[in-house]
């Protein structure tokens, strides 16, 4: 883990909101796990004043590491201003990654709008079975070119909430069509979206006893495991009332996630 | 000139610099050791302990709000037993002075976590958070009340052999009628400010954004209160004060120290930049170094008023 000035190497719109960062730090390349996050400061001043989490989206070479963003508020607004030469002071990474299929083992990644930035590093770096990339968006225009990541040989499938492109409805009933293709032997599924969408996915998942890990969100402070703002409600068969995101998860197995308090 | 020389005493207690972590905000000082070397620290004030373990507020437990956060944690923690076990251990192997901050909920069970910390080793002073909500008086928070916080400050020294740091809440009228009081109970020293309570709204749904409604403001947001509190009750006690409330550099410090306190506590600057403790003390070395001071505690109370017209 290491807080260190970051040189922006590009930073480029790829969708109406949704950036591509790529930072240079060799240091967080080297121990980056999918899965695994970066909390950045925005700006050197105090306002706003807390850093910013964003999942690491991939690395490219030994030196850069990605982060795909969605211009949501203040904070995303200013980053999205920055160049090319600046610095952006970046603490990771931090956080627990996903764990990896095993050999043979199929994959189901399943994202919701710029949830697909985890899924996207977590695509790259499986080497077992077969991978199919579910993602679903609001509409046409906010489709990411998952070509870019060198994601092309893999199974892909959109849908979009207005139709515009791919299947017409949720992402989660790609993941249901999906699922039903396999009468034994069901794909891990690998999710991070909104909660709504993830909600289904964990019914899904627990309702055929498949495997399945989500990257949550939550507001946090220091993404350390110091400040304990990040809790979450664990499953009442888990010894302990709460996990914080930032150190337990932000990967969880949605058996370990009290569903109904999330 | 040689280094400035940055030591300074809280009663009995001395330490290396004037600079501490905030409880709450600098977990157990491990969370940050890989980041920057625990042992420069002035000290450690560790996340606030109770008794027994408690779970905490349900989230969200925190917002940010401007030039500052709101927190809601509800005081969760893992209770003094396995505090004890699990976290001590690694605190006591540090070159620093560690500092246990504690609270309960009713005068004994300020009592209960005092006693178990007597006679533990590698624990340099207690902390006692007096702004929590007393059961026993409706949830009335026990620094709002003199009388109440000095016999929280007389059952936790009778059942300590630790310096005693008294903790204030800024939420009352008289900051000073309180910090007498303790004084008066025996404390070792005072520290403040603990968060101001307040709120943030949610205007689309109409909810408030902390499932506990009401959260705790720090940050840079709350330094000028803090400060001014700081300065009022440094005038009205002969204890050491020790200041906390949006400290994020050296200058904001070095403000406190004028203003009579003797050390100073860093929180929620910790999340921004984990080094702002090292980079705090550095500044106050240099600015030392700079203007031929010696001595730090040349600065502490030096606050000059002019003369009125
Ligand atoms: C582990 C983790 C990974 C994330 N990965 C990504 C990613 O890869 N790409 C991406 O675009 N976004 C990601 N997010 C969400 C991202 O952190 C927020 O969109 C961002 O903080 C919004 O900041 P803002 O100042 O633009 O928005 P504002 O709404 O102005 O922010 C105000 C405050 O709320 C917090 N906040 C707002 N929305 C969120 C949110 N969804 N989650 C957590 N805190 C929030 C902010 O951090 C800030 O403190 C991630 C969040 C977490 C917890
Ligand atoms: C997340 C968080 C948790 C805190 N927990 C405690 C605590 O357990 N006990 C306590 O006495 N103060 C606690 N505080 C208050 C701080 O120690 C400090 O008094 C306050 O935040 C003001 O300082 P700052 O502006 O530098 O953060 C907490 C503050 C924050 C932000
Ligand atoms: S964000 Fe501070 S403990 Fe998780």
């Amino acid at each position: 883990m290491f807080e260190q000035n970051s040189k922006i190497v590009f930073n480029k719109r790829l969708a109406p909101e949704i950036f591509l960062l790529a930072l240079e730090s060799p240091e967080v390349v080297a121990e980056a796990r999918p899965g695994q996050f970066v909390m950045i400061r925005v700006t050197p001043g105090i306002d706003p004043l807390l850093r910013r989490p964003f999942s690491i989206c991939g690395t490219r070479g030994d030196d850069l590491f990605l982060i795909l963003y969605k211009v949501v508020g203040r904070g995303t607004a200013i980053m999205s201003q920055t160049r090319a030469g600046e610095k952006l002071s970046v603490l990771g990474p931090l956080g627990t990654g996903f764990d990896l299929p095993k050999r043979d083992c199929n994959s189901v990644l399943v994202a919701g709008g710029i949830g697909v930035a985890p899924l996207i590093f977590l695509a790259q770096a499986i080497d077992a079975g077969k991978t199919a990339f579910l993602s679903g968006y609001r509409s046409e225009n906010e489709i990411l070119p998952l070509e870019q990541f060198g994601l092309d040989a893999m199974e892909t499938l959109i849908s979009t909430d207005d139709g515009t492109a791919g299947h017409h409805g949720f992402v989660t009933e790609l993941l249901e069509n999906h699922l039903a293709g396999f009468s034994e032997d069901p794909p891990l599924i690998f999710s991070c979206g909104p909660l709504p969408m993830l909600n289904r996915v964990a019914e899904l998942a627990l309702k055929r006893n498949i495997p399945c890990q989500v990257s949550l969100e939550t507001s946090m402070a220091c993404g350390l495991g110091a400040c304990q703002g990040c809790a979450v409600r664990a499953s009442s068969k888990e010894n302990r009332t709460y996990f914080h995101v930032c150190q337990d998860g932000p990967v969880f197995d949605v058996q370990k996630l009290d569903w109904k308090a999330l | 000139m040689d280094q400035p020389d940055l030591r300074i005493k809280i009663g009995p207690l001395e330490l290396k610099n004037p600079v501490l972590t905030a409880s709450g905000t600098f977990g157990y000082g491990q969370e940050y050791s890989d980041l920057i070397d625990l042992s420069l620290l002035g000290g450690i004030v560790v996340k606030g302990l109770s008794h027994k373990p408690r779970d905490g507020n349900p989230p969200p437990r925190t917002v940010e709000t401007p030039c500052g956060m709101l927190n809601a944690i509800g005081l969760a923690n893992m209770g003094l037993e396995t505090f004890l076990k699990e976290k001590l251990p690694a605190l006591q192997k540090l070159n620093t002075a560690v500092i246990v901050n504690i609270y309960g909920h009713s005068i004994d069970e300020y009592g209960e976590v005092a006693a178990g910390l007597k006679g533990v080793k590698g624990i340099s002073a207690i902390e006692v958070n007096i702004s929590c909500p007393n059961v026993e008086k409706g949830g009335m928070a026990f620094g709002t009340d003199p009388d109440i916080s000095a016999r929280v400050t007389e059952r936790v020294l009778k059942n300590s052999d630790k310096p005693v740091i008294v903790k204030l809440s800024p939420n009352v009228t008289d900051i000073r009628a309180i910090a007498m009081a303790v004084e008066k109970a025996g404390a070792h020293a005072v520290s403040l400010i603990n968060t101001l309570t307040g709120m943030a709204i949610d205007i689309e749904s109409s909810t408030p954004i902390l499932a506990n409604i009401s959260g705790g403001l720090s940050g840079p947001a709350i330094r000028p209160v803090a400060l001014y509190m700081v300065y009022q009750v440094a005038k009205a006690v002969n204890i050491p004060v020790i200041g906390v409330g949006g400290i994020v550099d050296h200058r904001d410090a070095l403000q406190f120290l004028i203003a009579g306190a003797t050390a100073i506590q860093v929180g929620t600057a910790n999340f921004v930049n984990p080094r702002a403790t090292l980079n705090i003390i550095e500044g106050l070395k240099v600015f030392c170094a700079e203007r031929g001071i010696a001595r730090i505690d040349q600065i502490i109370g030096s606050l000059k008023i002019p003369d009125q017209i």
